[in-house]
């Protein structure tokens, strides 16, 4: 809800916080692109101001991208009540090294980049200057791109407080080792890290680059254990947007909570210093998860099926039990027989939120694609990412009902990677950044 | 089977379906055929057009009332349903496609459903066009109870090799009972849609270990195959667990046994259909990546297997299908015998197959596109059948 827009000259209408703006066109024009933000803190958001224009923009097409650009600095972290962006690259990262000097000078380094990234600037001297005889700071592949409403957000997994750091006093209750669900086919490439980087933007080569150049700040300190590019969000994380579908070629995540219901989002989001750590307060706890759709098989099950496995009608999303999309369901309307018009083994009767003592999650998830397995079939599905309070409450009940009796789950869905993470609060603006400066996460080093 | 099975109500879908079990098949309907707008509101049912030529006909059935609507188009004695649509929610479109022959017919919308309805008359003139519309009833009844003879037979082989494998099991004679393993697995394996269709038996008699949620026990064919070819030292079991194994898969067994047996206990066509269909889902799922038998690898039984129920189950549809869309017969023919000539290529049930990690990976590929080449065809086979 802080993801203010970095000028903000008009306050977003109840959004609080990251309805995009587009970029000055004088800013292309003019070759600020990207252009090398000399010094720290103070030029980053110099250069950050330069892409505002002005005015609110709602969710435009895939084919132009966003050239807004959001505030690193805030109470939480972006990329979770922002507007989600349309493409995202993941990344989970072990800790290389046993020094807990050197986890705080990535954290740093990190940080400092992160802030850089998401203003649209270079790293570093650039990725055309700086010394002839010297590699660029910078790759290169998102010069003259826009900042594309890229967000960077980054996560502790249980790895960071093992015995290497001396932090195992400082693991909250909430970061729990994911339980074996009933039907889990986990694949080791896709399970675990010790720091995890959620970089979304409405330009994929933007959210590569972000996560390209995080990877080599880190060589030495952090190296990626697994990675998921995603394309195509399938979740809405405001009002404005439009309801995604998934690969099942379903409207997904019409429950969603939304960045608006400020009061639901404070209750079932972000952590607070009462849940049990005080670095934690203003933070969340993001569970990734993916999740292989069977999609040959899915695609030979008549709609008849297909819809009461959902529980939703294709077309239009509405609950089998009547309205338009946004109708909540009720569990109780029978049809012919008394039968329930929405089956108790849909997915929406499961997984709804009262089905589990109200308890709700904020989805970010995307849609994959790695292409074919070895069999030639379609190697796609759901990138699962949900930010919660507490992932005991509001995820392993959830995932527990739809593991056993959930009937796209058993038939349908594979999942084959595995996560948790705690993301820390944001970092308050105004911070001066760099060697000496303020990072992500010092709360817990402090 | 690999996943607990969940419980699909059959009486429900028998329900939901039996009246269309009177219906006449529909070839496949086009998004060009022009849809016929019907609103169901508290008490009007007003049909856009109420004279169409015949052949196929698509209505767009809306509920515009606050109640669960029904739609029917009926025969002129107001009695015989010629199709239907149910369970349509307020607010909710579903479409019904239908092929009629010339005649006079009624429409009929039921909100609430119950009571009389909505009715009002629909005709239907002759287009000049192919219709068919032969009467399937019967054929489609006695698919059913051919396919539920089928059943019942293979539940009996397996109630008798169950029993000598696992004499052989709990005496300790592990290669007499490995040998045994995959032979008689090959009776379930054939009617698995039906045995997953009680959700309580599956996962105790057929959960693989992947399966389970933690603190879950494990029963049934897999927890003895593990046992039989543990991946490692250390998976022996004392015999006092090997005989509640034992005794638990027997049992269980034999409950299965029961239930199919029952007198009330039938399979309608639809279910017929959509059987042959999942059997192809299993192996596609699960056979041709080697997770069913991981510790044994005789997945090629349980492959074998799961299309010939396919292939039975088809072969009692085969007549009505025939006569509604003789291309659908054709193809489905030509996949089923080049996929049973693969398959043959490995082995036999009587002769024993090769083993899944014999298979290169070339003959993986193979037979993964043979079973998709059958797959997507047979996927359509309920739709021309009862439809």
């Amino acid at each position: 809800m802080t993801q203010d827009r970095t000028d903000a000259p008009a306050p977003a209408p109840e959004a609080g916080g990251g309805t995009p703006a587009p970029a000055d066109d004088a800013r292309e024009g003019s070759g600020l692109s990207r252009r090398t933000a000399l010094g720290a803190a103070g030029a980053v958001a110099g250069a950050a101001a330069l892409t505002a224009g002005g005015f609110a923009a709602g969710r435009t097409a895939a084919s132009s991208p966003q050239t807004s650009a959001y505030d690193f600095f805030g109470a939480h972290q972006s990329g979770i009540v922002t507007p989600q962006q349309d493409r995202l690259h993941f990344a989970a990262f072990d800790i290389t090294t046993d020094s807990t000097a050197r986890v705080v000078s990535l954290l740093r380094r990190w940080t400092e980049a992160a802030a850089r990234l998401m203003a649209g600037s270079e790293l570093g001297s650039g990725a055309a200057g700086g010394a002839y005889a010297a590699p660029p700071d910078d790759t290169g592949e998102a010069l003259g791109l826009p900042a594309s409403g890229l967000t960077i957000t980054v996560g502790f997994g249980p790895g960071l407080f093992d015995e290497r750091f001396g932090l195992a006093s400082r693991r909250p209750d909430q970061l729990i080792d994911l339980p074996q669900f009933s039907g889990d086919t986990l694949d080791e490439r896709f399970v675990g890290g010790d720091l995890c980087i959620q970089a979304c933007a409405d330009d994929p080569q933007v959210a590569v680059h972000a996560i390209r150049n995080l990877s080599r700040i880190a060589f030495g300190d952090a190296a990626i254990r697994w990675a998921q590019l995603g394309f195509g969000r399938t979740s809405s994380t405001t009002r404005e947007q439009d309801t995604p579908r998934n690969f099942m070629g379903f409207k997904d995540g019409t429950a969603n909570l939304r960045a608006e219901d400020t009061a639901l989002v404070d209750r079932w989001v972000w952590a607070d210093a009462s849940d049990g750590q005080d670095w934690m307060a203003g933070g969340s706890y993001l569970v990734a998860r993916r999740i292989r759709i069977l999609a040959e098989i899915w695609d030979r099950t008549s709609l008849q099926e297909q819809e009461a496995t959902v529980g939703r009608t294709k077309g239009s999303g509405a609950p089998l039990s009547g309205g338009s999309e946004f109708t909540a369901p009720d569990f109780a309307a029978t049809g012919r027989d008394d039968a329930p018009l929405i089956r108790p083994d849909s997915h929406v009767a499961l997984a709804h939120p009262s089905a589990h003592g109200g308890a709700m999650m904020l989805r970010r998830g995307y849609n994959f694609t790695d292409g074919a397995d070895e069999l030639g079939r379609l190697d796609a599905g759901l990138f699962f990412l949900a930010y919660v309070r507490d992932p005991r409450e509001q995820f392993v009940p959830v995932q527990n009902a739809l593991s056993s009796s959930d009937v796209m789950t058993v038939e349908y869905l594979r999942t084959t990677g595995s996560a948790l993470f705690a993301v820390p609060r944001g970092v308050a603006p105004g911070s001066a950044l760099g060697a000496e400066g303020a990072y992500v996460g010092q709360e817990l080093f402090a | 089977m690999p996943r607990p099975a969940l419980a699909r109500p059959l009486a429900a879908t028998g329900a939901a379906l039996s009246a269309l079990a009177l219906t006449a098949c529909v070839p496949n309907a086009s998004a060009d055929d022009e849809a016929i707008a019907v609103e169901s509101t508290a008490d009007e049912c007003k049909v856009a057009s109420t004279e169409v030529p015949s052949g196929t006909v698509v209505f767009d059935v809306t509920n515009s009332g606050d109640d669960v609507t029904e739609f029917y188009l009926l025969a002129s004695d107001g009695l015989r349903i010629i199709s239907e649509v149910e369970n349509v929610g307020p607010g909710i479109t579903r479409q019904l496609v239908v092929q009629v022959p010339a005649g006079d017919y009624l429409t009929q919308c039921k909100p609430g459903m119950t009571g009389d309805g909505i009715q009002a008359a629909f005709t239907v003139t002759d287009s000049g066009e192919d219709v068919f519309s032969g009467d399937d009833a019967e054929l489609l009844a006695a698919a059913g109870e051919q396919y539920l003879l089928y059943v019942r037979d293979q539940i009996q082989t397996l109630e008798d090799k169950t029993d000598a494998f696992l004499a052989a099991y709990t005496a300790g004679d592990d290669d007499e009972a490995r040998a045994l393993y995959a032979d008689a697995r090959v009776h379930w394996e054939r009617i698995e849609p039906v045995a997953e269709s009680f959700g309580d038996l599956d996962p105790m008699m057929d959960a693989r270990e992947a399966d389970l949620a933690e603190g879950e026990s494990w029963t049934g064919w897999h927890r003895i195959e593990k046992n039989l070819w543990p991946p490692a030292e250390g998976y022996d079991l004392t015999s006092a667990e090997r005989e509640e194994l034992a005794d638990k898969l027997a049992a269980d067994t034999a409950d299965l046994a029961a239930r199919v047996n029952a007198e009330d206990f039938a399979i309608d066509a639809f279910q017929v259909g959509n059987g042959a269909k999942e059997l192809l889902d299993e192996v596609a799922a699960g056979k041709i990546t080697g997770e069913e038998e991981i510790w044994s690898h005789t997945d090629l039984w349980d492959f074998q297997a799961n299309v010939d129920g396919a292939s039975v189950a088809y072969g009692v549809l085969h007549d009505v299908v025939a006569e509604s869309d003789p291309a659908l017969v054709e193809e489905l023919d030509s996949r089923f015998a080049e996929l049973e000539g693969l398959l043959a290529q490995h082995g036999s049930v009587d002769e024993g197959f090769v083993l899944y990690t014999e298979l290169t990976d070339d003959q993986i590929v193979e037979l993964a596109r043979a079973v998709d080449a059958l797959g997507e065809p047979l996927s359509r086979l309920t739709a021309a059948a009862v439809a």
